[in-house]
């Protein structure tokens, strides 16, 4: 039987994943743009899981919040990309360091 | 109004107006207002000293300003005038606003005429304030107002290192003898408790006998505060001890010497002592110290002026030598001749500055005798003018000849000095008497000496690199007036043997093509007024000044021991011609050694080499000073700067607290890498935080 706690252990893992993602990655914004949707995506899975297990619809509503944002951020992020390619010729994420004063 | 306000305060309203105005207000008005303010104060100088000359003239007391009043302290401004301050004013006005005439001339050629003559006004200002003071504490403004006028006037080209030096040396030598002044008013009120003059003085004789206590010991009250207060006058006059300043004063411009260093400041210590001189009176320990330190300073600085090349240092420890004559003269009771000298000595040695002052002139700034020679015929008027004060200095006259006593003024004050030395018939008076009679032909020999190298002989200009410079140079006067007095500081260099050769055979021979021209009339009007004092201030004065029954010239002023003045006139005769004796003999050698027979000096040198080293290095006063006092001083000084300022202040304070900002940021530096994801690591590690805290709580 699958109970709450194996959503919870796989939504756990993804959300670390993208965590570390976001951290470890050196190479590519894109990268980091798909592990911040991993990161929305484990929380959207907790969301069901839970109101699931509680009988309450109130967080399945909210996931479909989370996933309208997630596309909104996504195509925000991706436009954000394109453009700062065209102005730096390089979206290696060691290059992008101009925030250092 | 009173005119004592006018003589006293318009010279400070001139140096005021002179010294802010400066270069806005250029040279000429400076000059003009400041020499204008001089001769007005000389104008109304001369009727009040007149009128105490011709009996007319009471003392008066006019006050000025309330100044302190504190409890039993009380002192006002106030301008007090007797015979004393008259002949003090009359001399310091008449040298200052002749120097002030002089200096047009010798200071044509510099840049900061306006600074130099408000220095000057500004001395005079102090000076006068110091011999007109009712009490204590105003002359002792005045006295640190002259010894500011000084350090100004020393360090006047202050662009020249030896010259700033020279000045700071001046300040700090006198400090220490101020610490004794200063030490001798605070006792004189704690004793008096008061610091008006004319009180301490009537209440001095009561205090003989009583003792006091100083430095954990008790002594005599009247004898720990005259020498305390002699000390003060030891430093201002440069008496031996704290002679080491006055010499190097030289580095000033020609004419401060001549009023500073020579007419007038430097004579505070003998007026301080004469306007004391009832307190004096009352202590024979510290008359005994006075005429001891007098005598000894007149024979030691005597002995040093035999043997320098620089022309004035020979007139600097000649007027050394002859404050010794004032001091030791009041120190055995003879307070109007002390007096008397120093009035003629004013005009006589402000006349030789001056004299040399046109010779440097002359001679394109160069200042060792060495390279003189044969200026007789060159510049005849300072010649003359020289001549007599050499005549004046050297004290030649006659004493009863055929009824007639008379000379020129150093005869008179000198030979009144050396007499009363002798009958005052104490032990420490005859000591007294054969100093200044050795020192008198110390005196004759080293002026007639100054005279001989200088302006008879040949040429020995040639060697000398101000006048190759003057020679090479087409415009002879264009050079930088900064470029005085080089000679000064390489004296006392080297092998004294290879130095003391006069007319060198072979190199230095000649005039180089040089042709020195007279000094212009702004220069030699003060020469040929100065000239007339030299000549017959003592013969004029001498009866108001020192003959019997003249303490109604002094009127109470200073002590007139009328006893002493009889005395003197009972000398045994060969006391009387031993002054003019020592002279001609003094005038004998200088002639034989530096005329006659110029291989002598060198040839005497070779002789008495340790001696003549020792003497020719100023009796190493200063290397011994330099071992007592500077070096450890300088040792001390970098010990609190090395270890106590930079080792433990800066290291721990300022330069610490700056290295802990350092390091500090140079860890948050590595913080801020510009790393997004660096930051989103810093973001998550404080949520993760804040979350633990909220929920752990």
């Amino acid at each position: 039987m699958i109970g709450i706690e194996h959503y919870v252990v796989v939504s756990s893992i993804l959300f670390v994943l993208g965590v570390l993602g976001i951290f470890l990655n050196r190479k590519n914004v894109i990268v980091i743009l798909m592990a911040i949707e991993l990161i929305l995506l484990a929380v959207n899975l907790n969301l069901v899981a839970f109101s699931s297990f509680l009988g309450d619809l109130t967080g399945q509503i909210f996931a479909m919040f989370v996933l309208t944002v997630a596309a909104g951020e996504a195509a925000v992020g991706l436009a954000i990309l394109v453009i700062y390619f065209r102005g730096r010729g390089s979206i290696a994420v060691d290059d992008v360091n101009r925030m250092k004063g | 109004m009173n005119s004592i306000l006018f003589i006293v305060f318009l010279p400070l309203a001139a140096a005021i107006v002179a010294g802010l105005g400066n270069k806005a207000l250029g040279a000429v008005p400076a000059k003009v207002l400041t020499t204008g303010a001089l001769f007005v104060s000389c104008a109304l100088s001369w009727p009040i000293f007149l009128g105490f000359l011709s009996g007319t003239a009471e003392a008066s007391v006019t006050p000025v300003l309330h100044w302190v009043r504190s409890g039993a302290m009380t002192f006002d401004w106030a301008l007090r005038v007797d015979t004393l301050t008259a002949v003090m004013l009359v001399v310091i006005t008449s040298v200052s606003a002749l120097v002030h005439l002089y200096s047009w001339g010798y200071m044509d050629e510099d840049p900061d005429q306006p600074r130099f003559f408000a220095y000057l006004s500004l001395f005079t200002f102090a000076m006068l304030m110091l011999v007109t003071a009712d009490n204590l504490v105003q002359m002792f403004f005045g006295w640190e107002g002259v010894g500011l006028a000084s350090y100004l006037l020393i360090g006047f080209w202050f662009r020249k290192p030896s010259a700033c030096a020279a000045a700071i040396k001046a300040f700090v030598v006198n400090r220490v003898g101020d610490l004794g002044f200063m030490l001798g008013i605070f006792g004189t009120f704690l004793v008096f408790q008061t610091t008006s003059i004319p009180a301490i003085l009537a209440a001095a004789p009561g205090m003989a006998g009583s003792t006091i206590g100083f430095l954990g010991h008790r002594f005599d009250t009247m004898t720990v505060l005259c020498v305390l207060l002699f000390i003060g006058a030891m430093g201002k006059s440069a008496q031996l001890g704290l002679h080491t300043w006055l010499p190097d004063a030289m580095e000033g411009p020609t004419p401060v010497s001549a009023l500073i260093h020579a007419a007038t400041m430097v004579t505070a210590g003998v007026f301080m002592v004469c306007r004391l001189s009832p307190m004096f009176a009352t202590s024979p320990t510290a008359m005994h110290f006075v005429t001891f330190i007098g005598a000894a300073t007149c024979f030691f600085a005597a002995t040093v002026g035999t043997t320098q090349w620089d022309i004035k240092r020979v007139i600097a420890y000649s007027t050394c030598s002859q404050l010794g004559y004032m001091f030791f003269a009041a120190g055995v009771g003879a307070f109007g001749s002390a007096m008397f000298h120093l009035f003629t000595h004013a005009f006589f040695k402000a006349l030789l500055f001056l004299g040399a002052g046109s010779v440097i002139h002359a001679m394109h700034h160069e200042q060792d005798m060495r390279y003189y020679g044969g200026l007789r015929k060159e510049i005849k008027w300072t010649f003359w003018a020289m001549m007599a004060g050499t005549l004046a200095i050297t004290g030649v006259g006659v004493s009863d000849v055929f009824g007639f006593t008379g000379g020129f003024a150093g005869f008179h004050s000198k030979d009144s000095i050396l007499e009363a030395a002798f009958a005052s018939g104490t032990e420490i008076g005859s000591f007294a008497f054969w100093c200044g009679i050795t020192a008198a032909l110390m005196t004759s020999f080293y002026s007639w000496r100054l005279v001989f190298l200088t302006f008879y002989g040949t040429p020995r200009w040639a060697a000398s690199e101000h006048i190759q410079h003057a020679v090479h140079d087409a415009h002879g006067h264009g050079h930088d007036a900064h470029g005085h007095d080089n000679h000064a500081a390489q004296e006392g260099a080297g092998d004294p043997h290879a130095q003391h050769h006069v007319p060198d055979p072979h190199h230095g021979e000649g005039t180089g093509g040089y042709h020195p021209h007279e000094s212009p009339l702004s220069m030699l009007i003060p020469l040929g007024l100065l000239s007339l004092g030299a000549v017959f201030a003592g013969f004029v004065f001498a009866h108001a000044f020192i003959s019997e029954g003249t303490g109604e010239f002094w009127k109470g002023a200073l002590v007139f021991n009328e006893h002493l003045i009889h005395a003197m006139h009972g000398v045994p005769v060969w006391v009387k011609w031993a002054p003019f004796t020592v002279m001609a003999i003094g005038f004998v050698t200088a002639w034989y050694a530096y005329l006659k027979n110029p291989k002598l000096p060198e040839a005497f040198v070779e002789q008495m080499g340790v001696v003549h080293k020792f003497v020719f290095n100023k009796w190493y006063f200063d290397e011994l000073y330099n071992f007592l006092f500077v070096r450890p001083a300088f040792w001390l000084g970098r010990v609190f700067w090395k270890q106590g300022d930079v080792g433990i202040i800066d290291r721990f304070g300022p330069n610490g607290a700056a290295w802990v900002v350092a390091q500090g940021s140079r860890v948050a530096q590595r913080v801020q890498s510009g790393y997004l994801y660096s930051y989103a690591l810093v973001m998550l590690i404080g949520l993760v935080m804040g979350i633990s805290w909220v929920v752990v709580r």
